[in-house]
C-alpha cells in the first residue's frame, strides 16, 4: 500500500493508504481531522471542501495519493494560535450563517476561496453563484450570503466596492 | 435586568465548536475495537427472497460476521407509534416490518444482509460476494397504480394495498352546505414526494459492554429516548436500564431522524453477538433509498361558496402513500396532522375529509418538516385562489372575508382543533405591506416590458404544533405520551446544568434554553450548560419534532426552575430569619420584601450543598429539580407568506424575485435564531414548489436517487427572505411561545405556486402541480400557443 507524506494545517503528516483511499478519508479516518465532512457521494454538496496548495478542492473528489507532498488546509487550521477566529468564521457566527453546522466547514472553506479570488469585489449575485457547489439544508443561504459579504472587507482590509446588498 | 434573557439575539454557544471543526457528530466518533457494517440492500422493488448465500462472502478478508433475515426471527419488528382506525372501526393494517428482509423484499433499499468487517471497505467488498436469488415480483410505486383493481399486493394481508380508510368531520353538514351553494369549486392536487436530505447522512454505532451487560447505541436521532423505548421494548427486548441511546451533534433532521430505523436495531443487536462495537454510516445514495420520504399525497378538494364569497363547506378526499412499511409516525401525517388543519385561518362552518393510506413498493413515507400541515395548507390556499378567480373576486378580499376574526378566539373549528389565539388580519396586513403588494402592478408592467411574466402569490396558514397534549394524542391513536422533561441541576457555586429531553440538531437550543435560565434565575450565560441527546444523562424526554422544543420542552424548564426558586425561598427565609411569604426572588437575588436584606442565588446554592445553617428538619439538602410538562392544547402559529416570481416564457424558468413572511409564533426568545428557522423552512418550501421531486418509475426504481438527479435548492435558487413578526401569545403555556420550526415549510409552497399561476394568468393556466419545473411551465405556455410552437 502506498505511503504518503504531506503537510496538513502547517504540520507534517504521513500515512499508509490504499490506492482507492480518498483525501477526505485520509483526513477523517487516518489523521482524525473530523471537521471536514462528507455529505454526498456525487461531488455535489461541498461539505468536504478543503484547500490543497492554496486551491479550493472537494476532498471527496481527490485521491489521498494525489495529495502526496501537498500542503493541505482544513477547517481545523483556520483558528489562530491564540484561539481567535478567522474573519470568515467570525462573520458566520455574527450573521448566524450556520444552524446544524454540518455544511459549515465546507461552506467556510469555499467562502474564503471565493473572497480570496475576488479582490476586486463581490456582488450578492456573485456570492450566490459562487456557492453553487455547496449545499446547506438548514439556513436558506440568506445569512451565509450576508456573512460572506461582511467578511470581504475584513479579509481585504478595505471597504467592499460592490455592495453585496 | 438580564441582558441575555428572553428577546435578545444572543450569538450561539454551539457555533464555536462547529466553526472550528470540533463538532461531535456520530461519524466523528470511534469506539475502541470498532468494526464496520455494510448493508446489502435490495435493488429490486418487489421480490421473493429465495436464497441469500453468504458462504463465499464469509471467507473474504476482514469479515467478522454476516447476518441475514433468518438471524432476526427471534426479535420484534420495527414498530409503528401511531394507530389509526378506519371508518368501519377496524384498526389499520400493520404488517410486520422485519429488521432485515425476511421472505420478501418490498422496496429498493430494503436491507437483506449486514456484513461486519474490520474496515468499511472490507465490509463493502464482502457484501459484493454475497449471492442473492431473488424472484422478481410485479411492483406498484404510485398511488394510482397501487389502488387499481387487481394491482399486485405489497403485503398479502393488506387487500387492495389499503392500510386504512379514515374520515373526519360532519358529512351531513357538508352536504347541506353544498346543497345551498352558489358555486362549487373543485381542484385536483398532487403534493409531490420529497427526500428530506439533511446534510449529515444517518449513522450509528452499536456497542455492548461485556462487563456490565449494557448496550449503547450512538445514533443520528432527533429523539434518543423514543428510540430507546421503541427499540428496547418492541424490537430487542432490552430493558431501559441496560440500554443507553446517545444522539450527539446531529447535522439536521427535518423529521427524517425522528423515526426508529432498522439499522439501529441491527447494529445494537449484532454488537451483542460479536461483542465489539459496530459502526455504520450511510452514504448519500443509501440515504435516498432508506431515509423516510415526505409528502406524496393526491387530493381532490371541493369548496362550496355563497354568492358573496363566504365559504360554506369543504370536502377533501386524499390518498396518501405510506411506502412499503409503516414508519414510526406515518399514519398520523395525512390524518391528524393534516386533515384537522383544513379549516386553516378560515371560519368554514362544515368540513369533511376522507383519507386512504396506501402501501406501495417504495421507501416508507413519514413526517418531513411540517408533516401534513404543508399538504393541508397547499390544498387550501390553492383552492382559495382558484375560487377567487372563478368568483371574479380579489384574492385579498376573499381571504379577508373568511378569516376567523381575532375576537373569536378561543375558536373551535369544525374538525377537532380549538385554536387558542391569533390575529390573522394583523399578519396578513403586515405581510401585504412588507411585500409592497399595492405596488405590484407597476412591477408586473416593468417585467412585461422586458418580456418576462411576473406574478405574486399570497398564502396564509395556521398550524398545530407544540406536540402534544398526551391525553388528546392518545385518544387519536398515539402510542406514547408527548410531554417533555427538564432536570435543572444547580451546582454548589451557582452554575447550572440543564438536562432536557428536547434535542438540538440545528435549532440552537444550547443558546435559547440558556436564555430562559438566564432570564428566570439571573445566572450568566457562561455559567449555564444545556445537556441533551443522551438517555444516560437526561432523565427522560420525547425529543424534538412538531415545533415542540420551546413550547413543551421550554415550559418544562420553566416549571423546574419554579421549583428551584420555591426551594431557594425556603432556604433564604431560614438564613434571613424571615417568613417564606416575605421572600421575593428577582434579578438573581432572594430578598426580604421591604428590607435591604438579600442573599444571592449563589449563596443559596452553596447553603443547599453545605447545609451547616439549614432547615434540615423540613428540607432536604441539594438544589436540583425535575419537571414533566404536558401541554394543555396544541399551539397554533399562523401567518402570511408572499412570493414574487418572474417567468421567462421562452424557457419556462421561474426566478424567485422576493419572499416576504410575517408570522405569529408567540413569544420570541431569540429573534436571530427565529429568523434563521423561518428562512430555512422557506428555502425548503421553495425547493418543494420549484425544484424537488422524488420520482419512481412504474417498476419501483427511484429515478431521482442522488444529488445529481434530485434538485436540492442552491444559493442562487433562493432569494433574500424578509421575515417579520406579529405576536399574539399562546394562552396555555407559561412562555406564551407557539413554535417556529415548521412555519416556513408550511406557508411557503402555496405562496410560490400561487405566484406562478398568477404569472401565467394570460395563458389559461388554472393550476400547476409542484415542482413547477421549467419543462412543466414551458409545456403549459406552449400548449396555449400550439400553432406558433409548431411553426
Ligand atoms: S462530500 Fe464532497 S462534495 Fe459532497
Ligand atoms: S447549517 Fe445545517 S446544512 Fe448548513
Amino acid at each position: 500500500m502506498p505511503q504518503i507524506s504531506l503537510t496538513v494545517n502547517g504540520k507534517p503528516a504521513s500515512a499508509t493508504v490504499e490506492a482507492r483511499t480518498l483525501l477526505v478519508e485520509l483526513l477523517r479516518d487516518k489523521l482524525h481531522l473530523t471537521g471536514t465532512h462528507v455529505g454526498c457521494d456525487t461531488s455535489q454538496c461541498g461539505a468536504c471542501t478543503v484547500q490543497v496548495d492554496g486551491m479550493s478542492v472537494k476532498s471527496c473528489t481527490m485521491l489521498a495519493v494525489q495529495a502526496d507532498g501537498a500542503n493541505v488546509l482544513t477547517i481545523e487550521g483556520l483558528v489562530n494560535a491564540d484561539g481567535s477566529l478567522h474573519p470568515m468564521q467570525a462573520m458566520f457566527r455574527e450573521y448566524h450563517a450556520l444552524q446544524c453546522g454540518y455544511c459549515t466547514p465546507g461552506m467556510v472553506m469555499s467562502a474564503i476561496d471565493l473572497v480570496e479570488t475576488h479582490p476586486e469585489g463581490l456582488s450578492e449575485e456573485q456570492i450566490r453563484h459562487g456557492l453553487e457547489g455547496n449545499l446547506c439544508r438548514c439556513t436558506g443561504y440568506h445569512n451565509i450570503v450576508k456573512a460572506i459579504a461582511a467578511a470581504w472587507p475584513l479579509m481585504h482590509n478595505k471597504a467592499l466596492p460592490v455592495a453585496a446588498e | 435586568m438580564v441582558v441575555d434573557g428572553i428577546g435578545a439575539s444572543v450569538k450561539r454557544k454551539e457555533d464555536l465548536r462547529f466553526l472550528s471543526g470540533r463538532g461531535n457528530y456520530v461519524d466523528d466518533m470511534n469506539r475502541p475495537g470498532q468494526t464496520f457494517a455494510h448493508f446489502l440492500r435490495s435493488d429490486v422493488p418487489h421480490g421473493k427472497l429465495n436464497k441469500v448465500d453468504i458462504s463465499a462472502a464469509l471467507k473474504m478478508p476482514g469479515v467478522v460476521a454476516i447476518f441475514t433475515g433468518d438471524d432476526f426471527t427471534g426479535v420484534g419488528g420495527i414498530p409503528c407509534g401511531w394507530q389509526i382506525h378506519s371508518k368501519d372501526g377496524t384498526p389499520m393494517v400493520e404488517p410486520r416490518h422485519p429488521v432485515l428482509a425476511a421472505g420478501k423484499v418490498r422496496h429498493v433499499g430494503d436491507p437483506i444482509a449486514m456484513v461486519v468487517a474490520e474496515t468499511k471497505q472490507q465490509a463493502k467488498d464482502a457484501a459484493e460476494a454475497i449471492i442473492l436469488d431473488i424472484e422478481t415480483l410485479p411492483a406498484v410505486a404510485g398511488l394510482t397504480a397501487a389502488l387499481a383493481a387487481g394491482a399486485p399486493l405489497v403485503h398479502d394481508e393488506a387487500a387492495g394495498n389499503i392500510c386504512f380508510d379514515w374520515h373526519i368531520g360532519d358529512k351531513a353538514a357538508v352536504e347541506a352546505g353544498f346543497a345551498k351553494a352558489h358555486k362549487i369549486v373543485r381542484l385536483d392536487l398532487v403534493n409531490n414526494r420529497l427526500v428530506p436530505n439533511a446534510m449529515e447522512p444517518r449513522a450509528a454505532i452499536g456497542d455492548y459492554d461485556v462487563s456490565s451487560g449494557e448496550y449503547t447505541l450512538y445514533t443520528t436521532s432527533q429523539n434518543p429516548h423514543v428510540i430507546r423505548l421503541l427499540m428496547g421494548a418492541f424490537v430487542l427486548s432490552i430493558p431501559e436500564h441496560k440500554l443507553r441511546v446517545v444522539a450527539p451533534d446531529v447535522g439536521g433532521g427535518f423529521g427524517s431522524k425522528i423515526f426508529h430505523y432498522a439499522e439501529e436495531a441491527a447494529l445494537t443487536w449484532a454488537a451483542g453477538k460479536v461483542k465489539r462495537p459496530i459502526k455504520w454510516t450511510a452514504d448519500r445514495t443509501e440515504a435516498f433509498i432508506t431515509d423516510a420520504h415526505g409528502r406524496d399525497h393526491i387530493s381532490t378538494a371541493e369548496l362550496a361558496l355563497d354568492a358573496e364569497g363566504h365559504f360554506l363547506a369543504l370536502k377533501v378526499n386524499t390518498q396518501a402513500n405510506m411506502g412499503a412499511y409503516l414508519s414510526t409516525f406515518a399514519p398520523s401525517v395525512p390524518t391528524y396532522l393534516s386533515a384537522t388543519l383544513l379549516a386553516g385561518v378560515y371560519k368554514t362552518p362544515a368540513i369533511y375529509a376522507e383519507v386512504k393510506a396506501v402501501f406501495t413498493n417504495t421507501v416508507p413515507v413519514d413526517a418531513y418538516r411540517g408533516a401534513g400541515r404543508p399538504e393541508a395548507t397547499f390544498l387550501l390556499e390553492r383552492i382559495v385562489d382558484v375560487a377567487a378567480r372563478e368568483m371574479n373576486m380579489d384574492r385579498v378580499e376573499i381571504r379577508k372575508k373568511n378569516f376567523i376574526p381575532k375576537e373569536a378566539f378561543p375558536y373551535q373549528t369544525p374538525i377537532a382543533l380549538q385554536y387558542d389565539s391569533g390575529d390573522y388580519m394583523a399578519t396578513f396586513d403586515g405581510c401585504l405591506k412588507a411585500a409592497d403588494y399595492a405596488g405590484f402592478e407597476a412591477r408586473r408592467k416593468a417585467s412585461a416590458a422586458k418580456g418576462k411574466l411576473r406574478g405574486i402569490g399570497i398564502s396564509t396558514y395556521v398550524e398545530a404544533c407544540g406536540i402534544a397534549p398526551s391525553a388528546v394524542a392518545g385518544a387519536l391513536g398515539a402510542r406514547a405520551g408527548l410531554y417533555e422533561v427538564a432536570n435543572i441541576r444547580v451546582h454548589p457555586t451557582g452554575s447550572v446544568t440543564v438536562f432536557t429531553g428536547a434535542h438540538s440538531h440545528g435549532q440552537g437550543h444550547e443558546t435559547t434554553f440558556a436564555q430562559l435560565v438566564s432570564e428566570q434565575l439571573g445566572v450568566a450565560h457562561d455559567m449555564i450548560d444545556i445537556v441533551h441527546g443522551d438517555t444516560g444523562k437526561v432523565p427522560f424526554g420525547m425529543g424534538t419534532y412538531g415545533s415542540r422544543s420551546l413550547s413543551v420542552g421550554g415550559s418544562a424548564m420553566v416549571k423546574a426552575m419554579d421549583k428551584i426558586i420555591d426551594k431557594g425561598k425556603k432556604i433564604a427565609a431560614h438564613l434571613m430569619e424571615a417568613d417564606v411569604h416575605d421572600i421575593e426572588f428577582k434579578d438573581g437575588k432572594f430578598s426580604v420584601v421591604g428590607t435591604d436584606k438579600a442573599k444571592t442565588f449563589g449563596e443559596i446554592a452553596l447553603t443547599a450543598y453545605v447545609p451547616h445553617n439549614y432547615p434540615i428538619e423540613e428540607l432536604e439538602p441539594g438544589l436540583e429539580e425535575t419537571a414533566f410538562y404536558d401541554p394543555k392544547n396544541f399551539t397554533y402559529p399562523g401567518g402570511c407568506h408572499i412570493a414574487e416570481v418572474e417567468i421567462d416564457p421562452d424557457t419556462g424558468t421561474v426566478s424567485m424575485i422576493s419572499f416576504t413572511a410575517v408570522d405569529d409564533i408567540g413569544r420570541v426568545i431569540n429573534p436571530m435564531i427565529v429568523e434563521g428557522q423561518v428562512q430555512g423552512g422557506i428555502a425548503q418550501g421553495i425547493g418543494q414548489a420549484l425544484l424537488e421531486h422524488a420520482i419512481y418509475d412504474e417498476s419501483g426504481q427511484l429515478l431521482s436517487g442522488s444529488m445529481m438527479d434530485y434538485t436540492m435548492p442552491r444559493a442562487d435558487d433562493i432569494p433574500n427572505i424578509s421575515v417579520g413578526m406579529e405576536v399574539t401569545l399562546c394562552t396555555h403555556n407559561p412562555l406564551g411561545s407557539k413554535g417556529v420550526g415548521e412555519v416556513g415549510a408550511i406557508g411557503s409552497p402555496p405562496a410560490v405556486i400561487n405566484a406562478v399561476v398568477d404569472a401565467l394568468r394570460d395563458y389559461g393556466v388554472r393550476h400547476v402541480d409542484m415542482p413547477a419545473t421549467p419543462a412543466k411551465i414551458w409545456a403549459l405556455i406552449d400548449a396555449y400557443h400550439p400553432k406558433m410552437a409548431a411553426e
